[in-house]
């Protein structure tokens, strides 16, 4: 049988890496496991089960600054911060639909190691803006922080940033600190009807280039559209821009974004609260869930140059058939290829070369995840230098070992 | 300050390396004379000077990479320079090494409004940047005083920031990628256009490295639309205490002011001397908070940021009415470090970041050291994030004032790092407070960055003696240690 190792607190987590260390073992070290259908499937002696590490130890709202065991749940920090009217601006995304799990059961070091992001990635950031100080154990067993708990700070190298997307691949984090912010007063949101994909990224470029001040700009072909839970589905492709801020500022902008989208199409403006359904429902993939129509298909998650993204998917349409829904201003393309022996894989990087940025394989089968490379294969001297950042924290490879790529 | 030993054996061949030098970059791209390095030999930092063994500026990535390469073989140190305007002797050069001048490297090669970034060289001051796309209404956000000198490589290594870095970030938040070369001469690109890396963030690293990681040769840059209007309100207080509640009260209330900005009695008044900008003299503490925005939400939250001064009990607060009085509020506050050198013959510039709590704490012990060291101290203050710039007043020319300015410094640094805040919140390490590292951190954190280190640079040949107060060969560094003792582990609940 497998072990599953639960530490209390921190020392017990160095205690049992320093085990494994000894013992020639690999961990799969866990938070509340909600990603586990994420990345590479690993093969791994025992599971390093974080759960246990909970607790808000530091939260001043003034300061913008919470402090957490890595272990607490996200849902936890962010009814705290609701109470004091404040949020984790990076809107981290909740990947249960997508994977056909329970949303909600995410931890908040769970969201730092996967790096989440929301539909105000470009405004706001991702995690890795908002994270600023870290204790955590390397792969050799030695426990180390890097930042602080104030939000200004060029003190060494920092750290955080790596650790933020290196998927438990370097070093257990244990505890956290992060900015908050205050949550908008109030939000609305402009929806421009029957798009076609490249009218609709057009639009959206138009609108973040102008003074309106843009918190969110996705588009969502028409199946996708169609999924979208009760009265926000339409008929027919759906092009949404959010607006967030003070009552009276979302109001003036609101009208700027109106007289600007005019001549794209008919318009429809959603109140607080449809606005608010909308963009968790875009930010979770909703249209792509597991349960839904989609249930079945392949998903890839690619980052590309905004203006870039229309011809992205039309590289796919033509090769594929797939679903696609755009975020960031045509910057992350969601895309939901029909099975296929290869995941699309090929279509999909063939695509990357040619319009930039990166893929990365989020639903498939766990046989197909362990053949078809799940993120960005990288070559040469890049590979080199992952490889020799990856051995400078974890030399043994004790920490999810192939979780990101074979041998890493 | 204790730099790396002169390698005797390279200064000895220091003819032949200039020879190999110049057969890389031709021309008046290699400098050899002690007088044309002259104005190489420091920083932004002057108290510490040095001449390079010689001076090379390359012009493109090529080269770059074949020098890198020559220098990775003959075991020859680099330093990095941009503008050498670090105030912390992160370009301070070594009398064994080569200075690698980036000047050369500054054209902005794309400006891409599509994708709202621009692509530029490290040479590029950070000012030409804004330049280069204001005529769209564009800007690039992290504004650093010395902007229109400072380069963006430089702002790359340091992770600079700028007064307005509270709501739009600090350059870390501001690039998505760029080319880098590596100490051996391989050339690396991170990120794009693109949001977020693929794999580590490793721009996320080379951000803030102060030149120790690579030599970086392109940067993508974001660039913002600006925003529709800004205004200021000049706020007075009789403590620094009030003033210091009203910062909580404003971000309290959910308000992130496009700048917010302290200054102290001494600040205060060397600015309203140099410049007239109309501050109350008769006040402890100024706060300037910039609101920016459409004009319905400036105007909006300039009335609550009001409300909530005299709340805080502030005995002045006026907002600006026009655009030149705007200007007029910032030129006192973007003068204040010339203006504190005017009734000063030198200053000493300190850059801790603490938990805006402990603002009345650090001043009330800033005065006493202040008392005690017999040096004066005004203090300008990035509020809104609690990064701190106490201005040290000494005069060179006294012998030993130096020796205590300094003194005085690293325990006003100690003193933020005791209430929970850090050595630098902008400026870096460098030479200046390398050996105050070990008062944030353990050796094992020191290690572990500089395992890091070694993974970019396995001779340690780029920028050494810089931020790390002990130098530590890669492979022993790299050698894992399996402790004994599992009485630990064996408690561990498992299930
Ligand atoms: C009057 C004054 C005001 C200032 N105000 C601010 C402020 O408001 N905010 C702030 O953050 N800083 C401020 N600074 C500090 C300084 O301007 C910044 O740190 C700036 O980013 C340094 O840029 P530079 O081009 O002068 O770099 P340099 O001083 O030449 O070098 C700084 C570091 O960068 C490295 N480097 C330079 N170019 C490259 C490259 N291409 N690749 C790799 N490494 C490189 C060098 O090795 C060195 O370690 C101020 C300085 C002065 C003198």
């Amino acid at each position: 049988m497998m072990d599953v190792l639960k530490p209390r607190d921190a020392q017990d987590v160095a205690a049992a890496v320093q085990w494994a260390l000894g013992q020639s073992k690999t961990l799969d070290v866990v938070g509340a496991g909600s990603k586990r259908d994420l990345g590479r499937p690993t093969q791994t002696d025992a599971t390093l089960d974080l759960s246990g590490l909970i607790g808000v130890t530091l939260y001043e709202a003034e300061e913008l600054v919470l402090s957490a065991r890595a272990g607490t749940p996200l849902a936890e920090i962010e009814a705290l911060l609701a109470s004091r009217n404040q949020e984790l601006a990076f809107e981290p995304m909740d990947y249960g639909s997508l994977l056909g799990a329970p949303p909600g059961r995410g931890t908040i070091g769970g969201a730092l190691a996967t790096n989440l992001a929301g539909p105000r990635r470009f405004k706001a950031g991702a995690a890795r803006d908002h994270f600023l100080g870290v204790t955590a154990t390397s792969g050799r067993g030695e426990e180390f922080k890097s930042g602080g708990r104030v939000v200004k700070n060029v003190t060494g190298y920092d750290l955080c940033k790596l650790l933020a997307g290196s998927w438990g691949t370097l070093a257990v984090m244990t505890g956290v600190t992060v900015k908050t912010l205050p949550r908008a007063e109030t939000e609305a949101t402009l929806l421009v009807a029957g798009l076609d994909d490249a009218r609709a990224l057009e639009a959206m470029a138009t609108a973040l280039q102008s003074s309106c001040d843009l918190s969110g700009a996705a588009h969502l072909s028409r199946p996708v559209a169609a999924r979208l839970p009760g009265e926000l589905g339409l008929g027919q492709p759906m092009t949404a821009m959010r607006l967030e801020g003070v009552e009276r500022s979302v109001t003036h902008r609101m009208t700027a974004l109106q007289t600007l989208m005019r001549s794209w199409g008919p318009l429809l403006v959603l109140d607080p609260q449809q606005s608010r359904s909308l963009w968790t429902a875009i930010r979770d993939g909703i249209g792509f869930a597991e349960s839904g129509p989609a249930g079945g298909r392949i998903v890839w998650r690619i980052s590309t140059a905004p203006a870039q993204g229309a011809r992205l998917g039309q590289l796919l349409a033509a090769k594929a058939d797939v679903e696609l829904a755009y975020d960031w201003g045509g910057g992350l393309v969601w895309a939901a290829l029909a099975p296929a022996e290869d995941a699309g894989e090929a279509i999909v990087r063939a695509a990357v070369s040619v319009c930039g940025g990166h893929a990365m394989l989020v639903r498939a089968p766990a046989a197909l995840r362990a053949r078809v490379p799940v993120f960005e294969p990288q070559a040469g001297p890049l590979a080199a230098l992952t490889a020799r950042v990856k051995e400078s924290f974890d030399p043994n490879r004790v920490l999810n070992p192939g979780r990101m790529w074979a041998g890493v | 300050m204790q730099m790396p030993e002169l390698d005797a054996g390279i200064l000895a061949r220091r003819d032949e390396v200039v020879a190999a030098l110049r057969a890389i970059v031709p021309g008046e791209g290699v400098i050899a004379s002690e007088r044309a390095m002259k104005p190489y030999e420091s920083d932004g930092l002057t108290a510490y000077r040095q001449l390079p063994m010689v001076v090379v500026l390359p012009d493109s990535t090529e080269q770059v990479a074949r020098v890198l390469r020559y220098c990775h073989q003959q075991g020859i140190k680099v330093v990095p320079r941009g503008a050498g305007t670090s105030l912390s002797g992160g370009a301070l050069p070594l009398g064994d090494g080569v200075l690698l001048g980036m000047a050369k490297f500054n054209r902005i090669r794309e400006i891409d409004f599509n994708n709202r970034v621009a692509v530029v060289e490290p040479g590029v001051t950070n000012l030409a940047v804004s330049q280069a796309v204001e005529h769209a209404g564009f800007y690039y956000a992290p504004d650093p005083s010395s902007q229109i000198a400072c380069t963006i490589g430089g702002n790359i290594a340091e992770n600079s920031g700028g007064v307005h870095c509270l709501k739009y970030g600090m350059t870390t938040n501001n690039v998505l990628g760029c080319e880098m070369v590596l100490m051996t001469g391989e050339i690396v690109r991170l990120g794009g256009k693109h949001l977020d890396a693929s794999g580590y963030d490793l721009m996320g690293i080379v951000t803030g490295s102060e030149g120790l990681l690579g030599v970086v040769t392109e940067i993508t840059v974001r660039i913002l639309k600006k925003p529709e209007t800004a205004r200021a309100v000049l706020i007075g207080f009789a403590s620094s205490e009030d003033a210091g509640t009203c910062v909580g009260h404003i971000i309290g209330a959910g308000i992130i002011p496009g700048g917010m900005e302290m200054m102290d009695r001494l600040a205060i008044d060397a600015a309203e001397q140099f410049v007239h900008a109309g501050y109350p003299l008769e006040v402890e503490a100024l706060l300037i908070v910039e609101l920016d925005g459409p004009q319905a939400e400036v105007d909006d939250l300039i009335g609550r940021v009001e409300a909530i001064a005299r709340q805080c009990r502030a005995v002045t607060v006026k907002a600006s009415g026009s655009e030149q009085e705007r200007l007029l509020f910032w030129a006192g506050r973007k003068a204040a470090f010339p203006a504190v050198g005017r009734i000063s013959a030198d200053y000493y510039c300190m850059d801790g970041t603490i938990p805006r709590a402990q603002l009345p704490r650090v001043l009330a012990r800033m005065r006493e050291l202040s008392a005690s060291y017999g040096l004066r101290v005004a203090n300008v203050f990035h509020a809104g994030d609690g990064n701190l710039h106490p201005l040290i007043l000494y005069d060179a020319n006294q012998p030993g004032e130096l020796e205590r300015a300094e003194a005085f410094g690293a325990e006003i640094l100690k003193l933020c790092v005791e209430v929970g805040g850090v050595l630098t919140g902008e400026h870096g390490v460098g030479v200046e407070k390398r050996d105050l590292m070990e008062t944030m951190f353990t050796q094992t954190d020191l290690d572990q960055q500089q395992r890091l280190k070694c993974a970019f640079d396995d001779k340690g040949l780029l920028n050494p003696g810089k931020v790390f107060p002990t130098l530590h060969r890669c492979a022993e560094l790299g050698r894992v240690h399996v402790h004994g003792g599992h009485a630990r582990f064996n408690d561990l609940p498992r299930f």
